[in-house]
């Protein structure tokens, strides 16, 4: 016993800085499932009301920026509108209509929630976005994010205020896309070099590619929306160990200066995703 | 000011600084990272434990993780970073007098040459265990060399701009 004790009076501070390495690996491998039951209830409500205080200073810096894009964004709405598309006049042609759909059937699937983003950052390997809009507020996990000029990433946590997003620049992203021109689909994906440029990678040599090509969500992914723009190619190199390009692609969304955001909610998410993973598990 | 509270303004200064100046420059390239953090830790009093050391760097690491998202990777290598510490400076300095009748290492207390050794190799084990644990996740042995010697060199340099921007007294320690 004496004997034990006098070991560990010698070696208390290696037995102590192993012991908090031990602590702070196991956090940093199972980040995302001790963050939730641990702290993501203090910690997220505490840097995110930090965090908001600081948007809220720095967002005087770019309101010209956030209304340039917002005035863009209203206009290309007002292009959409159904108040701009006439007609024909039926009473003059003769059509069978022969469609047998009925349009009072619809159903919203999509639903967009805006909220502000509180923080965002561009500069480390993985990079994540704080929103302040919460649990409380309709936000899920597994959400897709999306700025006004293109797609931002994937909503990883919620508490009852914020939301911490997985951005696009993170090394684990992968979002499915494809090319606007003739839906080949593939994954994009982050190298880590730029936050302006990411790789879309698994397209086939037979699919004819060019320099400004546009990259859009494809409509595979359960949480994003098909059609939202993700960017368009600025360099086409091919992989000399497979039968793929590699694609670069210039980010349509400016991750620099990200001021509002909105979380899509799917409604047949949960339906989606459930039955992608049973047949997975067979 | 007493050292206890001049820490803990240190500790909230280095934080946001860290978070809120520096990691919102677009950055250069993928290698140059502005790290200057961990120079809270670099230069907390000659006189703590280096139990209390690893624990305060434990937190210290972990608080700046939550803001940053990344939990545990920025703590661990602070905590390396207090363990090996009090072992480069028992090599550098002599150990009585220098620690008897000053507070914390600085220029004045340690002299030029030992104490820009001080902080590059401190600098250095930081950013080498750092680069390790996220090359261990991803990258390549490109990605981890560059990036160790360019951050290492970004960070001795901002060290060097932060010691003549901030004039610390080598102030002699009273008999209390």
């Amino acid at each position: 016993m004496k004997n034990i004790l006098i070991f560990l009076q010698q070696y208390v501070n290696l037995i102590c800085f192993l012991l908090l390495q031990v602590i702070s690996i196991q956090l940093l491998t199972t980040s995302s499932k001790t963050h939730e039951t641990f702290f993501a209830d203090i910690s997220n409500e505490f840097t995110g009301s930090i965090n908001s205080r600081y948007s809220g200073l720095k967002s005087y810096f770019s309101l010209y920026e956030t209304n340039r894009l917002l005035a863009e964004e209203n206009s290309k709405l007002r292009n959409a509108l159904s108040a701009n598309f006439q007609l024909p006049p039926t009473t003059v042609i003769n059509t069978i209509d022969t469609t047998l759909k009925d349009s009072t059937s619809l159903f919203r699937k999509y639903t967009y929630l805006p909220a502000e983003v509180v923080s965002n950052s561009f500069s480390q390997q993985n990079n994540y976005l704080m929103l302040e809009r919460g649990a409380k507020q309709g936000i899920r996990k597994g959400m897709a994010v999306v700025s006004a000029t293109g797609i931002v990433g994937v909503v990883v946590e919620t508490t009852e205020n914020f939301s911490k997003v997985m951005s696009l620049l993170h090394r684990n992203s992968r979002v499915s896309a494809m090319l606007k021109k003739d839906h080949t689909t593939g994954s994009v994906e982050w190298d880590g070099a730029d936050p302006s440029y990411l790789i879309l990678k698994n397209i086939t040599r037979s699919t004819k590619i060019v320099k400004g090509d546009t990259v859009l969500t494809s409509n595979y992914s359960a949480n994003f929306p098909s059609n939202l723009m993700i960017g368009t190619i600025s360099e086409v190199a091919l992989d000399p160990a497979s039968n793929y390009y590699v694609l670069k692609v210039k980010t349509s969304t400016n991750f620099y200066n990200i001021q509002f955001a909105n979380a899509i909610d799917n409604i047949r998410y949960n339906e989606q995703t459930e039955l992608e993973n049973s047949t997975k598990s067979q | 000011m007493s050292p206890l509270v001049k820490n803990i303004i240190r500790f909230v200064l280095f934080i946001v600084i860290q978070v809120f100046i520096l990691n919102e420059i677009p950055p250069l390239h993928r290698f140059i990272v502005p790290y200057i953090y961990f120079l809270y830790i670099v230069w907390l009093p000659f006189k703590m434990t280096r139990i209390g050391l690893m624990v305060l760097a434990f937190f210290f690491g972990l608080f700046y993780d939550l803001f940053i998202g990344t939990t545990g990777l920025h703590a661990a290598a602070c905590v390396l970073l207090a363990y090996s510490r009090p072992y480069v400076l028992a090599i550098l300095i002599p150990h009585e007098s220098t620690e008897q009748s000053y507070i914390e290492p600085s220029i004045t207390s340690m002299g030029w040459a030992p104490y820009a050794v001080y902080v590059s190799i401190l600098t250095f084990i930081h950013h080498f265990y750092l680069v390790l644990l996220e090359w261990l996740q991803f990258g390549s042995f490109g990605y981890f060399l560059g990036k160790v010697i360019s951050t290492t060199g970004i960070s001795i340099l901002l060290i060097f701009v932060a010691e003549m921007l901030v004039s610390r007294k080598g102030r002699y320690r009273m008999n209390s």
